[in-house]
């Protein structure tokens, strides 16, 4: 069995599984945030449970649109505040205390190797760099979850993706998933799991990881998983609050595909408007001029992402032309970043620094496009109208890339800056 | 088609579909069917509003109840926001067809009782302005304005369950009892 299979065995108390079958599985944790609880909370009600399954297991984390940027919005937020209150629920995240989901549950161990974690966010996938099988799911699983501590699902076909080879200097994690979908498109890994490995990933610290996981979904796939090993152990013992187990896939696996990727020849990746899946090496880009870059995220608000960064525009300047909006993705990442002096070299080089929130990656608030602006983003989508007015235009890239274009004023590489 | 109005639930006496056809392209994603600036509400009624809008000029004005949508491949990539099926849903649109949809869609549309059906052929040769009559039980999809029939991929058994319980919220409700 894969990876995948054995998680989901042993969440249903079968020996085996197998691609194609149905199955109800007990899942660990069951998230869900500010736009997607509210209809989850809604549904739960009409249920008739008496109680959720596990007050101890449900994460309600408002980071869409908090802090909440409007009325409409203060009253999601309020839904998810007095549900965590009437159920006595101990994984509720109040401004002040909450990062982006996807980043604040890792990190704070609530999110443990061997877990099946749903989430009413398709970014939810990014856990599969501890070794969890984690899916993004609709706000009425969610509610049948919460009432029942289970989830059905279709056990999905594994496909292997192995990349070796040296990588190019700042090439990371980001480029790698980037180049993977613009190789299979955005559903080349429909209803699939995808399992990444090889010796660069043995290679890749965490956060290079849980930024190829977080972006399985922007290939169709239903998680992303990385077997885990001594990368994976060190990060999750240091944090976890469970007890945590190790799965790794047989040798007699099966895999309905297998794809190999030499590094040495993957650039630094952008993906142009609108689908994640349209790459172009950053270097045939040099003529897109930018209005914005943002640098944070489920995908690339992490503490390394902003080091990157900062080491890019430190005693640089953003150019006059661009606005550089940094968002550390948490609390403790912010409070890292600020010992570190990294915010520091934001502001000297004259980018906002902003609270944890997704903001402006969904369009949401704190940096909004006008008609015709361009944004280049470490987000993950670049949907029409995904930042702002359905005119505007958001790339893709890793935070090197956005770092050193915020100061070209244009697409461009750290190369260009001497670096 | 005989949809009660709560969300939770999809009951019907007789699953024949009929009506006219709105065609989009491949990889429609959640923020075509309902940009993310809109999500500070949950209302069904304010995102009907704005179903569609980006994708195509004007659509909520446009699209009149019991209209159907027809699309190319992975429909509803992106998010996980049950409010892109609820929208479309509460505009009235009685069922999507597409070659295929993206995994959290599939789900969320089952969940919460919004008829969906996948055919490369109805996908390939239904054209704007179409009427369609779409026969649920048998999975035939027939293009009135051209005399054609397509055949929908069968829905798996565990759907079926799930439609004929009235929906996940519905069918956890039975498993409670139990």
């Amino acid at each position: 069995m894969t990876i995948t299979e054995k998680i989901l065995a042993a969440h249903t108390g079968k020996k085996k599984v197998e691609a194609g079958e149905l199955i109800n599985a007990r899942v660990d944790l069951i998230l869900a945030n500010d736009i997607t609880a509210p209809i989850a909370i809604q549904e739960f009600k009409k249920t008739g449970a008496n109680d959720v399954f596990d007050r101890n297991r449900i994460a309600l984390i408002p980071d869409h649109f908090t802090p909440q940027k409007d009325i409409k919005a203060a009253e999601q937020c309020k839904l998810l505040r007095d549900f965590s209150k009437e159920y006595n629920l101990s994984l509720y995240f109040e401004v002040g205390r909450m990062g982006i989901e996807h980043a604040l549950l890792p990190e704070q161990g609530i999110v443990v190797s061997g877990d099946l974690v749903i989430g009413a966010d398709s970014h939810t996938c990014t856990y599969g760099a501890l070794g969890a099988f984690a899916t993004g799911v609709g706000s009425t699983d969610v509610a049948a979850a919460m009432a029942t501590g289970e989830c059905w699902f279709k056990v999905p076909e594994s496909m292997r993706f192995t990349y070796y080879g040296k990588l190019n200097k700042w090439v990371g994690g980001k480029d790698l998933i980037l180049h993977t979908i613009g190789d299979i498109g955005v559903d080349g890994a429909l209803y699939r799991a995808m399992e990444f490995g090889g010796e660069v990933i043995e290679n890749l610290p965490m956060y290079g990881r849980l930024t190829m996981c977080n972006m399985a979904i922007e290939a169709g796939g239903k998680n992303g998983i990385i077997v885990p090993d001594k990368v994976t152990k060190k990060y999750v013992k240091a944090r976890a609050k469970r007890e945590f187990k190790f799965y790794k896939s047989d040798k007699s696996a099966k895999y309905i595909e297998v794809r190999e990727y030499d590094c040495s020849k993957i650039p630094l990746t952008v993906s142009c408007p609108h689908l994640p899946s349209n790459t172009r090496p950053a270097s045939e880009l040099f003529e897109i001029t930018i209005d914005q870059v943002v640098i944070g995220s489920c995908t690339n608000g992490r503490l390394e992402d902003l080091r990157e960064a900062a080491e890019i525009i430190k005693g640089r300047k953003v150019n006059p032309n661009v606005r550089m909006i940094v968002i550390p993705a948490t609390q403790q990442i912010y409070k890292q970043a600020l010992k570190e002096k990294l915010i520091d070299i934001f502001i000297d080089a004259e980018a906002v620094v902003s609270t944890p929130t997704c903001g402006p990656c969904l369009g949401g608030h704190m940096g909004i496009l006008a008609k015709g602006e361009k944004a280049l983003a470490t987000t993950n989508r670049n949907f029409v109208g995904r930042m702002g007015h359905p005119e505007s235009e958001v790339y893709l890239s890793n935070p090197a890339v956005a770092a050193a274009s915020a100061v070209l004023g244009r697409i461009g590489t750290p190369e260009e800056l001497g670096l | 088609m005989h949809l009660t109005q709560d969300y939770g639930m999809w009951k019907y006496k007789r699953m024949i579909i009929k009506g006219k056809n709105w065609k989009f392209g491949n990889d429609i994603d959640t923020d075509a069917i309902i940009p993310a600036r809109y999500l500070n509400t949950s209302d069904p009624k304010e995102l009907a509003k704005h179903l569609m809008e980006d994708a195509e000029k004007d659509f909520p004005s446009k699209v009149k109840p019991e209209d159907i949508i027809v699309a190319g491949k992975n429909f509803g990539c992106g998010s996980s926001r049950e409010h892109a099926p609820i929208a479309i849903k509460a505009a009235g649109i009685q069922a999507v067809v597409a070659k295929s949809f993206a995994r959290i869609f599939y789900r969320n549309a089952f969940n919460i009782g919004l008829p969906i059906f996948e055919s490369d052929e109805a996908s390939e040769k239904i054209q704007q302005g179409d009427e369609i009559e779409i026969d649920a039980d048998k999975g035939i999809i027939r293009n009135i304005t051209k005399d054609e029939s397509y055949t929908a991929n069968p829905i798996p058994p565990f759907m079926q369950e799930l439609i004929s319980a009235g929906g996940l919220v519905e069918w956890t409700k039975k498993k409670l009892k139990v």
